[in-house]
């Protein structure tokens, strides 16, 4: 960190807008080592957190977290041809959470003073009512391996080292095509400091840097107009403005753009549905993920929680939610309630084996945290959330799986999805495709909806190729009000049955 | 902090950017206490208290334009956070159509003293207790009546803002609301697989508007119990009749398309539909931002134009577009605002049971679920979950089905509104009545 960035009282880093130009300004990576700089960082020392827990646990609560947030976020736009306009928040401050039980207890604090602190954990505390008082157990730091290391701190990146990137991506798409009419490019990036402490005795860090380039493309052709983009992510840092991702986000905002163009709508109905490689990753998000978090299992309101050790799914079908894929949105180093980040098997070998847990549902299901429990931000409470959702490879071949069918229709880019957790029912927004006619790619087709049931999708997986991608674009997940970075991937798989939205014949 | 003291740091973070370097500046404050309990079934699942604050300041350095928040609001951060911004601001691109609107667009003493009765006296007035009792009120009236039933889970959520707009012209503008959300959703067990649920509540400013927790607890378990036996049906072209609560979804359609930006950047099916018609003579919404009480009010929007009343749509012809001041100046059109406020409908005669009576095939959609739509095509998907009606009956629950089909087609089609329109929304949405909307199921 820049010293010229560091706040007057030594707590609070700013954005940093403006490089100061040196030869060696990326040589300093992030010097944010150690638990001691977040102390510092937050203004805190081991005897004050020891001293607000104990406040948190004085009502007769079972344990009690702080979450303290630092997070510095730059949104910038090139729009008609010109960096135009740059957005900044800095978000800081500290969650407490007390458990009572399955009760939480949240309050937070956006003013970091003990006073403030013992406030919000006298509010936090009032879930609970008597019992047996605990006292924090004294604090020792967890050490934690770091999978994504980055090369360019956005910290150290100034508005001037992003303008000239984005207006070449800007100028390529344009000279791509002449039907090109508007272009939109926008870069996101967030770094993020975390610090979570709790009443077992656990301290631990993290830095969580995030970066996002998006292209969007408008474009004009015998009268119509079409409009798309493509878009690139991960926990990285400036370096994700690489020759190849400036190439690959100019050339896709252009190709999926225009094809467009000569797209039909399906027949509406119930058809042989193939999904690419990589961004199909949202079907298991969706018809999968969500249905296996642990909470709706734990209160018996999801369609999967009477299927814990039941086969699901043929034999070649694996599924993981996988925190530690290195620099994807959803990769952690440790979630937001000090539980290591690890590989959690969801389906092994078409048998459902497990869910995806925070500290609470853990305990209901007597097992080990998997690392799941994330939040949004200080202000809000840690709920099991996934990570990085994906299938592994299965034993079939993408062009065996197209030949297989006679009529149905393949999906390749995604805008959206959602799941209704208790009957089980999922959509996915297909933004590109393409017919699939008597086992060959046809035409292209474009905006339809697809709608299917959980449980019934994954008995419906019948092949799965050896071609395993990871989405390259960002993605946030919503639940209960909350946003997190995740990410997804698929190898090819052909699902035998799923209802297409489309035009009734 | 005291609402004086938020206005001075909102004319103090003006002050400062000026003295910075910038040629004109905004600064909004805000300040929001909240509580929000959520009980499943007799136990407190999450209890939350809250206060939090924000500063949000808006730079233009001759005709270059950035925007910035911080929840950091000691003076000292702020001086700084404020003297880089003003520096950044100054490497943009220059862009001509950034600067402050125009004087005579804010709005006057009239509209600013106007009573919208956004903030209820009796906001402290509730204690902790009998919030509680609200909630266990809802459990009390579902426990028992179904061996159906997995959970009932019920929320509570109240919150009184504050808050404050000063632009660097002259302008000054302060708000204060309150909200109450009371909800239930029950979750069932379908014997024939799934576990639907649904549910019932309200959002409104003031606690005696507040719909009665039984009432609330029985329309959810009622609503949710409707959702045993879903199924999806064959394929066809159906009518389809929404109910009132979703009608956004529909209007989505048309309202994402009318915003300034969309226009200006090419991404509206509905440019140069000024004055002509984009939907059936049905059609009529008027924005009211006037509306006492309303979930939508205001006395100035966001960039602190005054707030307008306007029939956006009068008989299916389109009367005005959502363009802020600053699209309003890219494309030199006169702005109106950049959002809607209260969106009111005129309603017809009948109420949805008796629109369910003049249908002899269509689906009762009661529930979106995802799906998209293209604002530059007009082209949408949705997935759809309610009621199969056949002659005039409805027969059974149906789900897992999509809706297609392009917005321009789609309001052509609106044959009849409801009388009812969704008062716990900004957008009181009637229930819409459609011919021939394309159906995906088997």
């Amino acid at each position: 960190m820049k010293k010229s960035s560091i706040g007057l009282a030594g707590v609070l880093v700013l954005p940093s807008f403006l490089k100061i130009h040196s030869t060696n300004a990326y040589s300093t990576l992030n010097n944010m080592k150690s638990i001691k700089d977040y102390y510092d960082r937050f203004n805190v020392t081991e005897e004050m957190l020891s001293k607000v827990m104990s406040e948190a646990l004085s009502k007769g609560g079972d344990y009690c977290d702080l979450f303290f947030q630092h997070k510095i976020s730059n949104y910038v736009i090139l729009e008609d041809n010109k960096v135009n306009r740059a957005y900044s928040n800095v978000d800081f401050g500290v969650g407490i959470r007390v458990l009572k039980g399955d009760q939480t207890g949240y309050s937070f604090a956006e003013e970091i003073t003990l006073a403030n602190m013992v406030e919000a954990a006298k509010t936090a505390a009032n879930v609970a009512n008597g019992g047996k008082i605990i006292v924090p157990v004294s604090i020792t730091e967890k050490k934690i391996k770091n999978i994504y290391p980055i090369e360019m701190p956005w910290e150290k990146i100034s508005i001037t080292d992003k303008m000239p990137l984005m207006t070449e991506i800007n100028e390529k798409i344009f000279s791509k095509d002449s039907r090109v009419i508007k272009v939109v490019i926008s870069c996101s990036d967030d770094s993020n400091y975390i610090l979570a402490v709790n009443s077992e005795g656990n301290a631990v860090c993290d830095f969580q840097p995030t970066g996002r380039i998006t292209a969007n493309c408008t474009a004009e052709s015998g009268g119509k107009k079409e409009t798309n983009y493509a878009d690139i992510a991960g926990r990285k840092g400036f370096e994700l403005f690489s020759r190849e991702n400036i190439d690959f986000l100019s050339s896709e905002a252009v190709r999926k753009t225009m094809i467009l163009f000569d797209a039909v709508k399906p027949e509406a109905g119930e058809m042989e549905v193939v999904l690419s490689a990589g961004d199909s990753g949202i079907l298991l998000h969706e018809a999968v993920g969500h249905g296996m978090e642990a909470d709706f299992n734990r209160k018996k309101e999801s369609i999967y929680s009477d299927m814990i050790n039941k086969p699901v799914a043929m034999d070649f079908v694996n599924i993981v939610d996988d925190a530690l894929y290195p620099e994807l949105q959803g990769s952690i180093n440790v979630d937001d309630e000090c539980n290591d980040a690890q590989k959690t098997y969801l389906v092994e070998n078409g048998v459902l084996t497990g869910y995806m847990h925070d500290k609470i549902s853990a305990k209901y299901y007597n097992l080990s945290p998997t690392g799941n429990g994330r939040r949004q931000s200080f202000r809000h409470i840690p709920i099991p959330r996934m990570r990085n959702t994906y299938m592994t490879n299965g034993p079939h071949k993408k062009d065996e799986i197209i030949q297989s069918v006679k009529h149905g229709i393949y999906c390749e880019s995604f805008t959206n999805g959602q799941v209704n957790i208790g009957p089980g029912d999922f959509t996915f927004y297909v933004k590109n495709g393409y017919l699939i006619e008597n086992g060959k790619l046809t035409k292209p087709i474009k905006d339809i909806n697809i709608i299917g049931n959980g449980p019934q999708m994954l008995k419906d997986i019948t092949m799965v190729a050896d071609d395993f991608a990871m989405t390259r674009g960002g993605w946030t997940c919503g639940k209960g009000g909350q946003g997190v970075p995740v990410s997804m991937g698929l190898p090819t798989v052909k699902v035998s049955r799923l209802t297409v939205g489309g035009e009734s014949k | 902090m005291k609402n004086i003291s938020i206005k001075d740091k909102a004319e103090w973070a003006v002050e400062y950017a000026l003295k910075s370097g910038a040629s004109e500046a905004t600064a909004n404050v805000n300040e929001v206490k909240s509580l929000e309990i959520i009980l499943v079934n007799d136990g407190i699942e999450k209890l939350q208290e809250s206060n939090q604050k924000s500063l949000g300041i808006e730079l233009y350095c001759n005709n270059r334009y950035s925007s910035h928040s911080t929840n950091d609001m000691r003076e000292d951060s702020l001086k700084r956070f404020i003297e880089e911004a003003v520096k950044m601001t100054n490497y943009l691109a220059k862009d001509e159509a950034r600067s402050l609107p125009e004087k005579k667009l804010y709005p006057d003493k009239d509209i600013l003293n106007r009573n919208l009765e956004l903030n209820d006296s009796s906001f402290s007035s509730l204690d902790f207790k009998s919030k509680l009792g609200l909630l266990q009120n809802v459990y009390d009236t579902i426990k028992g009546k179904s061996d159906k039933v997995i959970n009932v889970t019920s929320y509570y959520s109240d919150s009184l803002a504050k808050g404050v707009l000063v632009h660097s012209k002259g302008f000054s503008g302060e708000t204060e609301s309150t909200g109450y959300s009371l909800y239930a959703i029950v979750s069932a067990n379908d014997p024939n697989g799934g576990k639907p649920s649904s549910g019932e509540g309200c959002s409104v400013r003031h606690l005696k508007d507040m719909m009665n927790p039984s009432e609330i607890a029985k329309k959810a378990l009622e609503r949710t119990l409707g959702r045993i036996g879903q199924k999806k049906i064959e394929s066809g072209v159906y009518k389809m009749l929404v109910e009132n609560r979703s009608g956004w979804s529909p209007m989505g359609t048309l309202l994402r398309a009318l915003g300034g930006r969309t226009l200006q950047q090419k991404n509206s099916y509905l440019e140069g539909m000024l004055g002509k018609n984009i939907a059936s003579e049905k059609l009529t919404v008027t924005d009211n931002p006037f509306v006492k009480k309303g979930l939508g009010s205001r006395h100035f929007d966001s960039e602190g134009l005054a707030a307008q009343q306007r029939e956006i749509i009068t008989n299916g012809i389109l009367n005005a577009y959502y363009i802020n001041d600053y699209y309003g100046k890219k494309m030199s059109m006169t702005p109106f605002t950049g959002s809607s406020s209260n969106l009111i409908y005129k309603c017809g005669d009948r109420t949805i049971e008796e629109l369910v009576k003049t249908i002899d095939k269509g689906i009762l959609v009661t529930e979106f679920l995802g799906g998209n739509f293209n604002s530059t095509t007009g082209d949408f998907s949705n997935g759809i979950a309610g009621f199969y009606i056949e002659n005039g009956e409805i027969k059974y629950p149906v789900n897992e089905m999509n809706i297609s089909g392009n917005a321009k087609d789609l309001w052509a089609k609106l044959i009849e509104v409801g009388n009812d329109p969704y008062v716990y929304s900004s957008n009181q949405t009637p229930s819409f009545l459609f011919d021939k909307i394309d159906f995906s199921g088997i």
